[in-house]
């Protein structure tokens, strides 16, 4: 039981990524990408004569199922077997965070930002919607995230994803240092 | 029924990312200031393993369950790599969370996230509607 509160190691959640790749292929020649399930969900529910999303989205129905499975792998690992303890990040980054105002180093994230009242402030809102917005336009527009680039496209060794995982994190680090701190200070 | 394996398998692959860490928004910010090795890590091990898989799958010959040869995805570049990938960033910082997460955070119990969830289907709708207008 243990083994299932405790958060896990980089060398034992890595290798279960990076198996997945393979595990996908031999079950089904199918190839891991988390972001096109957002296409699919869009083409199901409001299609609205769009080209782009006019296209027979049941064909990949597995993907709705391994997404189906992901909410479930966080419900058995964040809810039935939740870490008690706070996240054990480097003190320099939470030293950081608790300046900006983030005190709370419980759970997934902190829940003091991420609330339903925080959702009316300007400062939730960047965070939540226009965060979220931005995660379905820019992955559709790259046409993958850090699954179908970062782990599929690099494994596959296609440059393309590479340069697409460099743009991941120069956005992310450009945000995290830069931006992040003024919309935490609003 | 045929899907109930991807199911298991989307299981495991959430349970892995939630208990490694890797869907917390506390572990994304520390990534993005370098101030840790741990999600390194996890890409430090999960890219090679994957790609020796690949190697080997494609040296064997291997075959998936029903027989078919295994084709191994290519991803030609379009310009999208660069401002889509760009802007998938900011919202990787802001969020803590890429698609996969996003799932695996409702899943933990952040109701909340529902709104950024939807908010990314948004914002892949808006990107499929004006598709036309970006440089591709």
């Amino acid at each position: 039981m243990e083994f299932l509160t405790k958060p896990w190691a980089w060398y034992v959640t890595g290798p279960i990524i990076g198996l997945t790749v393979p595990a996908l292929l031999l079950l089904g020649n199918k190839k891991l990408g988390v972001s096109s399930t957002l296409r699919q969900i869009c083409a199901a529910t409001v299609p609205a004569n769009i080209s782009f999303l006019n296209y027979d989205w049941r064909k990949d129905k597995w993907n709705l199922f391994f997404v189906a499975g992901i909410f479930i792998g966080g419900y058995i690992g964040g809810v039935l077997f939740a870490n008690p303890n706070p996240v054990a990040i480097s003190p320099d980054t939470a030293r950081l965070l608790h300046d900006q105002g983030i005190r709370d180093l419980s759970g997934l994230l902190p829940g003091e930002l991420f609330n339903w009242k925080m959702l009316l402030s300007i400062k939730g809102f960047l965070l939540m919607v226009v965060g979220g917005f931005m995660v379905g336009f820019g992955t559709r527009y790259a046409r993958g995230c850090t699954s179908g680039h970062g782990i599929m496209g690099l494994a596959a060794l296609q440059w393309p994803s590479l340069l697409a995982t460099i743009c991941f994190f120069i956005g992310g680090i450009v945000i995290s240092n830069f931006v992040l701190p003024i919309i935490l200070s609003l | 029924m045929k899907n109930i394996k991807y199911l298991l398998l989307g299981v495991i692959f959430g349970l892995a990312l939630t208990k490694g860490e890797a869907v917390s928004w506390f572990r994304i910010q520390e990534m993005f200031h370098f101030e840790s090795f741990h999600m390194y890590g996890i890409f430090m091990t999960a890219i090679p393993i994957a790609a020796l898989s690949l190697l080997l799958i494609k040296k064997a010959n291997l075959r998936s369950m029903d027989g078919e040869t295994v084709i191994i995805p290519t991803k030609p570049y379009h310009h999208g790599i660069i401002f889509g990938s760009l802007i998938f960033g900011f919202g990787w910082a802001l969020t803590g969370a890429c698609p996969g997460p996003l799932y695996a955070q409702v899943g933990s119990g952040y109701v909340v996230i529902l709104v950024t969830f939807i908010s990314a289907l948004f914002g892949t709708w808006t990107y499929a509607k004006f598709q036309r207008y970006f440089p591709d």
